[in-house]
């Protein structure tokens, strides 16, 4: 159900999607079980007449009930949900596919640069394009990305991927993705880091094969400069 | 407290200035984190209304500026926790209530009691002085995160950095003075023939919750001190040179979850204690929720890493820590369900204290259940630092900090200041303050959902976030803010009111079965006169069979 709220772009943005919709099935079901009991006893068990007393239980033997069903439930969901979670999680985040192309993700107090392998398709050769603030990719490509900060700690997130990923200075840490949907989306800085955290955005293009080679020849800088102009930063 | 004392201080100065008497101490925790709740109010109210209104000057604060939008969320979050609940929650309650309710006349270390109410003063001055320095106060998030936090020239706040973080420890040693009493005091000082299953929840809980403290506190002293020298002497534990900047994150959160479990406990521990009075019900499963309180705290040992899930750390690690951290619904299910079954065959009353317990129970399930996404590790990669991870613990802190203490103070406020808080008064403050919450928080699930994140404070800059729709979300959880904010109106009358002319309040004003009813109604200086009371059974023999004439059954009444 989280695709009614933002578009999805990556081969893995529907598994994601997946487990909370079965997160939420599965957990509001016993939300909202609980919460109906427990206005019903509220209502039922209200303004008893004043000679009426309230039923003496200790809790033992009742607890089976009250306590031990509810509490195998409860381990029979975690084991599902715990399941589901973890082979989302490997497949996002462990099990990295073979890559078609490698890019490198460099985040800075407050900007992204992107290196794009260029028309070779290799990283760290002669042709590779470097853009601020853009990141060109080509849809239905896998692409493997190497995160690196400069200064302090960034976050490489587009949400239309379901795609987190800390950058942390001295490390290079590489995970994958693979767009499946063409058009034009926000990249965030998901951790804060400084006064600019608030600005530190970038526009992800997710191309066709066609446009994305056009770009790879002829790479102009699709705004007008490295930020919007209707920001500014005072001391 | 030798006998010749039982009159107590009467100069103004010793008595209500340097106290050594647990409930002055108790009133001076209570109004200092009321206090500190109105500050952190009027910070949430300044970012929220920069975020609805962007860039015009808010009444009442003038314009915020990038810097001061990082510094407002940075000390609202470190406020609301460290300065609010804390206090509140545990000095407040637990100086208040334990020497009463076990049936003694003070602390057992009175001198100590009053250092940490010292100590905390001092971190508070220490924490507004941060705000007035050069560059400000600090602005990198509650969470501190180096090598943002440890260098001046990422964070641009060389003052506000190393005060902000004096204050947090300074606020943390006042709670090691407070904790160390309050295990002491309930360990040695209860009254004749209160057996361990005889103590009353919240007692156990507050118990409970400085045991987690001081275990988990350990670790943040440690880092804090590390990050301060970092901060003035140049050291480098947490910078890629000389150390790493993840270490931080393990040591801080080490502590920052079994802390979620500090404030959370004494919250369950006051809707418990009400929600027995007002159904007349004997607690069920006495045994059984202290049980899962103590399972609940040492799982909450083995959580932490679950904030650490896409920072760095090895992805396989994530594996593990899901797996505890979902694990941890089953306790905390099982008190929430021995809450509701209690309830069962009641005869439910719903006083205002009731409105708030019941309220607790309600909104807590919410705060529970949204946890799940966050704990499984595959969905958490999307919602980490959204809005999503805001409002779900909000649906926490929330029913912790605000509804437990107005559920505790609208409780035991006959026996704190003798006079009655009006009911009509205490009913509109419920409803206004549960109906705005609702309204500011449920929106903020669905931005997060949107893809909306954290400590932004100009949502205009990222054009997918930039939606009439999403701002719509915005302006009407501002405006909710608003309403709660206002709703507290009645409360503060009826609460400075009541406090001089309400109703004069009886000794047992709910007819309720713990010993601090059993005191005069505001308790003297030694709180029992005397003779302090004996204890012969539990604290929730409501509507006993073998009890003919009266549906309750005080603790210290022989058989």
């Amino acid at each position: 159900m989280l695709e009614y709220f933002i578009p999805r772009a990556s081969s893995y943005a529907v598994d994601i999607d997946n487990l909370f919709s079965v997160i939420t099935w599965i957990v509001g079901f016993w939300f909202v079980l609980t919460q109906l009991a427990f206005l019903y006893l509220i209502v039922r068990y209200q303004k008893r007449s004043e000679d009426q007393k309230s039923i003496y239980m200790t809790g033992e033997g009742h607890e089976k009930h009250w306590i031990h069903i509810p509490h195998y439930i409860i381990i029979v969901c975690d084991v599902v949900l715990i399941y589901g979670a973890i082979v989302v999680w490997n497949q996002v985040k462990i099990n990295l596919p073979e890559a078609d192309v490698k890019i490198r993700v460099i985040s800075q107090q407050w900007a992204w640069t992107f290196v794009h392998p260029g028309p070779d398709g290799v990283l760290d050769t002669a042709d590779d394009i470097k853009t601020i603030d853009e990141l060109h990719v080509e849809i239905d490509k896998t692409y493997h990305y190497e995160l690196e900060s400069k200064d302090v700690l960034h976050d490489f997130s587009v949400p239309v991927f379901r795609l987190k990923q800390d950058a942390v200075p001295g490390r290079t840490i590489t995970g994958w993705f693979k767009p499946t949907k063409t058009g034009e989306f926000d990249i965030q800085c998901a951790e804060m880091c400084g006064i600019a955290h608030g600005i530190m955005v970038a526009r992800l293009y997710i191309e066709d094969a066609a446009t994305h080679q056009a770009w790879v020849s002829n790479p102009v800088p699709q705004l007008p400069s490295s930020q919007p102009s209707n920001l500014t930063i005072s001391q | 407290m030798s006998d010749h004392d039982h009159h107590g201080p009467t100069n103004f100065w010793s008595k209500y200035v340097f106290p050594l008497d647990h409930k002055v101490i108790a009133m001076q925790y209570l109004f200092t984190g009321m206090f500190m709740a109105l500050v952190g109010g009027f910070m949430a109210y300044a970012f929220r209304m920069q975020l609805a209104f962007p860039g015009e000057a808010v009444p009442g604060f003038g314009t915020v500026s990038p810097q001061n939008y990082n510094s407002l969320i940075t000390n609202h979050g470190s406020i609301m926790i460290f300065w609010v609940a804390m206090p509140v929650l545990i000095a407040a309650l637990g100086n208040f209530l334990i020497p009463l309710m076990i049936g003694c006349d003070d602390m057992v270390f009175p001198r100590l009691n009053r250092l940490s109410y010292q100590v905390f003063l001092l971190s508070i001055v220490v924490l507004f002085a941060s705000f007035f320095v050069q560059g400000g106060g600090f602005g990198g998030a509650w969470t501190s995160y180096p090598p943002l936090s440890n260098n001046a020239d990422y964070n641009l706040t060389p003052l506000g950095a190393p005060l902000w973080l004096l204050a947090i420890a300074l606020e943390i040693v006042a709670f090691l003075l407070g904790g160390i009493n309050f295990i002491t005091t309930v360990m040695n000082s209860r009254a004749p023939g209160m057996k361990m299953y005889d103590i009353p929840m919240v007692i156990w809980m507050i118990v409970i919750a400085c045991i987690l403290f001081m275990a988990s506190v350990g670790p943040l002293i440690a880092g804090s001190i590390m990050l301060l020298f970092d901060q003035t002497i140049g050291t480098k534990f947490f910078t890629v040179e000389g150390g790493d900047p993840l270490l931080w994150q393990h040591l801080f959160w080490f502590f920052g979850h079994p802390e979620v479990y500090v404030v959370v406990l004494p919250a369950m521990g006051v809707v418990i204690e009400i929600i027995c009075t007002f159904s007349r019900k004997k607690l069920f499963g006495y045994k059984g929720i202290l049980y899962t309180t103590f399972a609940t705290g040492i799982l909450s040992f083995f959580v932490w890493a679950h904030h650490q899930f896409v920072s760095g750390i090895d992805p396989r690690m994530a594996n593990i820590f899901s797996v505890t951290t979902l694990l941890i619904s089953i306790p905390i299910g099982e008190m929430m369900f021995a809450m509701i079954a209690t309830l069962y065959g009641g005869a439910i009353q719903l006083k205002t204290p009731m409105l708030w317990a019941l309220a607790f129970i309600a909104e807590f399930l919410l705060g529970g259940v949204t946890g799940i996404y966050l704990g499984a590790s595959g969905t958490d990669i999307y919602f980490h630092d959204t809005y999503f991870v805001l409002a779900h613990f909000h649906y926490t802190f929330f029913p912790i900090a605000i509804i437990g203490t107005f559920a505790a103070v609208y409780y035991w406020f006959p026996k704190m200041f003798g006079r009655m808080m009006d009911e009509t008064l205490g009913k509109i403050h419920f409803w206004g303050t549960i109906i705005s919450f609702n309204c500011i928080f449920i929106p903020l699930f669905f931005l997060g959902m949107a893809g909306q994140h954290r400590r932004i404070y100009d949502y205009r800059n990222f054009p997918d976030l930039n939606t009439p729709e999403m701002q719509d979300w915005r302006i009407f959880a501002t405006i909710s803010l608003i309403c709660l904010l206002v709703f507290q109106l009645p409360f503060l009358y009826n609460f400075f009111i009541s406090m001089f002319r309400g109703e004069k309040a009886p000794a047992n004003p709910w007819n309720s079965n713990t010993l601090e009813w059993l005191a005069p109604s505001p308790p003297p200086h030694g709180n029992f006169g005397p003779n302090l009371p004996d204890c012969y059974r539990g604290p929730y023999e409501y509507s006993h069979p073998d009890r003919k004439d009266s549906d309750y059954w005080p603790q210290n009444e022989p058989n």
